[in-house]
């Protein structure tokens, strides 16, 4: 180890942390333990109190009650700067990194001892990152922008630049949130290697990574550890149980599939995306009514596009698209909207609602003049007051009221909102996309179960997802995308994991592998 | 933490907001010579000495609360209108114009069209703006400026040419400035002996009208929805290009109607520097109300008591009245560090804790 690695963490301790925010008791005498070289994997439903205490780790919020001692001796974090200055490094759900920087000048933000009057010390940090990459093998390409990268090499770069900081102690909220399946199994192999020489907390929804990467696991439910054990000795199944409190069987769509007209239909369609090239290229596709399609591939094969044109959010350039026989194609989303589309974004957050709005003024987003809501131009308060507290029960929205801004919801609650509001209003047809992603077991169940109640109503349902278990799980039928054309279609009874993983990699199926 | 707690924590910052802008002034105050303590008792004391002196601080009132109304629009739409002091001139030209051709239309029928006129003026100042960045996204920080100049050039222009007094051309100074304009499109003055006149209520009934517009209506929620997260505007159906033009066209109008009032209350003729600065003030008095009517209004009277108090204070302190446009200056630089404070969880979940310390150690 070299000069900038503080004194080696053997042993991390939290003891009885207890933190009250108004109302709610994020986190309830919490004791855990991590010894060198191991990893915790930290799980538990949205909401638990896994990020607030990771936060409470990382001297981002004080702990109203308890202690956190490393290597048996007791330390204080008033800032994230002491924890850092101990050796913890914490890579976030969200990324922090600046897009239009490039990755060495990222790395040089969080870099302290670079930092000269004057100017940046490069070349230092141009070793630190070199000797990193290389201990590690993590490559990076040091000029590149960060808007430049994917996904997973945005993540790269922040656990480079973590590592760099001196890092000794990793805590990764949801690190494979955003990753699409390669880069999952890449990351995972990844951190078990690093585990040689690093300890890791990490927290996920995901249990069969919980599976693969911990050696022990604790659970949170409201606040409070409700299990503590080894990873080897217990089943996801058994930990998806504790986590929610009770059993959980993703539901699956078992009933045989119904040939109902076809709903929607896509022929030959072209759109570009923001950069200008085309990311759907001749793209063939029909859903009928009373079935689900789901649309399987790698993220980026043109899926957000395929969404956004039939919303009217984006231009095609040919083609056309059939729903109940209108045509679609360059129309205006309210115009996609009243003839019956019902549309959950893959941005939740930005996207689904606006955030700054009350839970009530975001669910009636898309109604603000719906005489049911308006009457001469006056929003009807009494009864818009109704209809929100309605969704909130019927869809079991956990929020303290009405008023709340629906952005300091948490992801499955957002989601839930967005849900409500779809399916109150009684579209003709879904799009849903990535409906799950980042959600809890809890959530997505949920989610799930209003989905397939929808298909027996008769309704067409078109799902977007990297989720192989999510799309076998729910679809009559699967379409592979790749490169903005549709691999091939199958039926459920023929898709697998195997199968539906070479056709997103873009082989054919009949080129036998 | 106690929502007692929140609140007080907010009005201290506040409160020290306030006192933190006094002593940055106060710094300026001591650099060019000025008694301190007497230059803010002049101007925060004497305007409210009289009724006569508190009623100019409302006519100060009157165009920053309806400006400040229209800049609150705007920016709740998505779009910053720092053209507000164009819009207005351009509303006090068309008003002036319409009140200079049609001079014998009675009164009941030619003062709303005048008012209506600088509505208009000030709407296509805004319209242009908003239908550029709709169109071609030309950035509104950019076309509002830049349109404030040439509105300024036109009114000179106007001013100069085709309105002149012509009175003023035969035996006058050649003073730069239209004719007294007709009776009929006078505001009638609310007490006899002072300048205060009616475009108070139209300012009051304003404040009233935007409110119910942004919040209780469905057109305002499409507005508001448009403004703080486009996409997820246009997620929903809302066509976010019309509604951002329609909303710097309701600022633009709003301004024009703040000219076309200060014409027919005050000055009853259009004189130069009129606008004198109100379309910067209103953006101002805007953010420091909080974007809504209910904060507007109060801040007017604020800023209208600044102004009036700057105006003494060059006669009672010898402070120039420019003082009042630092103070503003420093008021924006403050208002903006105080958000980032409020908005900061972290920094109050400390102050949380030393103040529940204290008081644990306080009940011991």
């Amino acid at each position: 180890m070299d000069d900038l690695q503080s004194e080696q963490i053997r042993s991390l301790r939290l003891e009885h942390i207890t933190k009250r925010f108004p109302g709610i008791l994020a986190c309830n005498d919490i004791s855990l333990t991590v010894g060198k070289g191991e990893v915790l994997a930290l799980v538990g439903e949205n909401g638990a109190g896994k990020t607030t205490l990771m936060n409470i780790l990382m001297g981002l919020y004080q702990s109203d009650e308890g202690r956190i001692l490393i290597n048996d001796r007791e330390v204080r974090f008033h800032a994230p700067k002491d924890a850092i200055a101990a050796g913890l490094g914490m890579v976030h759900q969200q990324y922090m990194l600046v897009p239009n920087m490039t990755v060495l000048e990222n790395v040089a933000l969080g870099f302290r001892r670079a930092w000269n009057p004057m100017r940046l010390k490069y070349p230092m940090i141009r070793r630190r990152i070199t000797e990193i990459s290389r201990r590690y093998s993590l490559p990076v390409d040091m000029d590149a922008y960060i808007w430049q990268l994917s996904v997973g090499e945005q993540q790269r770069v922040e656990l480079v630049k973590t590592l760099c900081m001196g890092a000794g102690f990793l805590i990764l909220d949801e690190p494979t949130g955003a990753l699409t399946p390669q880069e999952t199994d890449e990351l995972i192999a990844l951190l078990k290697r690093m585990t040689g020489e690093l300890s890791i907390i990490f927290i996920s929804h995901k249990l069969q990574e919980v599976k693969n990467l911990s050696d022990k696991v604790a659970i949170l439910r409201h606040g409070t550890v409700v299990f503590q054990g080894n990873t080897a000795d217990h089943s996801p199944a058994d930990i998806a149980a504790l986590m929610t409190g009770h059993e959980v069987t993703l539901p699956r769509n078992t009933e045989t599939a119904c040939s109902g007209e076809p709903v929607l239909e896509l022929k030959d369609l072209c759109v570009k995306n923001d950069r200008g090239f085309l990311a759907l290229n001749r793209l063939n596709l029909s859903v009928g009514s009373g079935e689900i399609l789901g649309v399987a591939g790698v993220s980026g094969n043109g899926q957000r596009e395929l969404a956004e044109a039939i919303n009217g959010l984006r231009n095609i350039e040919s083609g056309t698209i059939r729903f109940f026989g209108t045509d679609l194609g360059n129309k205006p989303p309210a115009y996609v909207i009243r003839q019956g589309m019902g549309y959950i974004p893959e941005e939740r957050n930005i996207e689904g609602i606006v955030p700054s709005f009350s839970l009530k003024e975001n669910c009636i987003l898309k109604d603000a003049d719906h005489p049911k809501f308006s009457l001469h131009g006056f929003l009807k308060q009494k009864i818009i007051n109704e209809y929100a507290e309605h969704l909130r029960r019927t869809f079991d929205i956990r929020s303290p009221g009405i008023q709340t801004p629906a952005g300091a919801l948490s992801g499955g609650n957002i989601q839930k909102v967005i849900l409500a509001r779809e399916l109150t209003r009684n579209p003709k047809f879904l799009i849903a996309v990535y409906p799950i992603r980042g959600l809890d077991l809890g959530a997505a169940e949920f989610i799930h179960k209003q989905l397939l109640a929808k298909r027996r109503e008769g309704f067409g349902i078109l799902l977007i997802s990297e989720e192989l278990e999510e799309i076998i799980n729910l679809s009559d039928r699967i379409a592979v995308i790749f490169k903005g054309q549709i691999q091939q279609v199958l039926e459920r009874t023929e898709a697998n994991h195997r199968t539906l993983g070479i056709l997103m990699a873009g082989v054919q199926h009949d080129q036998g592998v | 933490m106690t929502k007692g707690f929140k609140i007080g924590y907010r009005f201290m910052i506040i409160v020290l907001a306030v006192l933190a802008a006094m002593l940055l002034a106060a710094v300026v105050l001591v650099a060019i010579g000025a008694d301190v303590f007497n230059t803010y008792r002049v101007i925060l004391t004497e305007p409210l000495k009289s009724v006569s002196l508190i009623s100019e601080v409302v006519i100060r009132a009157v165009p920053l609360t309806i400006i400040a109304l229209g800049i609150s629009v705007a920016y709740r739409s998505g779009i910053i209108n720092i053209g507000a002091e164009g819009q207005m001139a351009m509303g006090i030209l068309a008003a002036t114009g319409t009140a200079l051709l049609m001079p014998d239309l009675p009164s009941p029928a030619l003062l709303p069209l005048t008012l209506l006129a600088g509505c208009m003026g000030g709407c296509l100042w805004g319209f242009i703006p908003g239908f550029l960045k709709a169109r071609l996204e030309v950035s509104e920080l950019l076309s509002t400026v830049m349109l404030n100049y040439i509105a300024a050039q036109c009114y000179t222009f106007c001013l100069r040419g085709p309105m002149l007094d012509p009175a003023e051309l035969t035996m006058g100074s050649g003073t730069p400035q239209s004719m007294r304009l007709t009776r009929n499109i006078w505001l009638d003055r609310i007490i006899p002996g002072t300048r205060l006149h009616t475009g108070l209520f139209i300012a009051l009934i304003l404040g009233a009208a935007i409110f119910l517009l942004l919040w209780k209506t469905s057109f305002g929620y499409k507005m508001r929805a448009a403004g703080a997260q486009e996409r997820a505007a246009r997620y929903g159906g809302i066509n976010v290009p019309a509604y951002l033009i329609i909303s710097i066209s309701i600022s633009g109008a709003l301004a024009g109607l703040a000219g076309a009032v200060e014409i027919a209350g005050v000055h009853r003729r259009a004189i130069e520097g009129i606008t004198g600065g109100y379309g910067f003030s209103g953006i101002v008095v805007a953010l420091f109300g909080g974007l809504h009517p209910g904060g507007i209004i109060p801040a007017a009277f604020f800023f209208g008591l600044l102004i009036v108090g700057a105006d003494m204070t060059q006669r009672m302190a010898g402070v120039p009245a420019n003082m009042v446009q630092v103070l503003q200056g420093i008021i924006i630089l403050i208002i903006v560090a105080a958000k980032m404070i409020i908005a900061n969880p972290y920094l109050m979940e400390r102050t949380w804790r030393r103040y529940a310390g204290l008081f644990k150690k306080e009940i011991a």
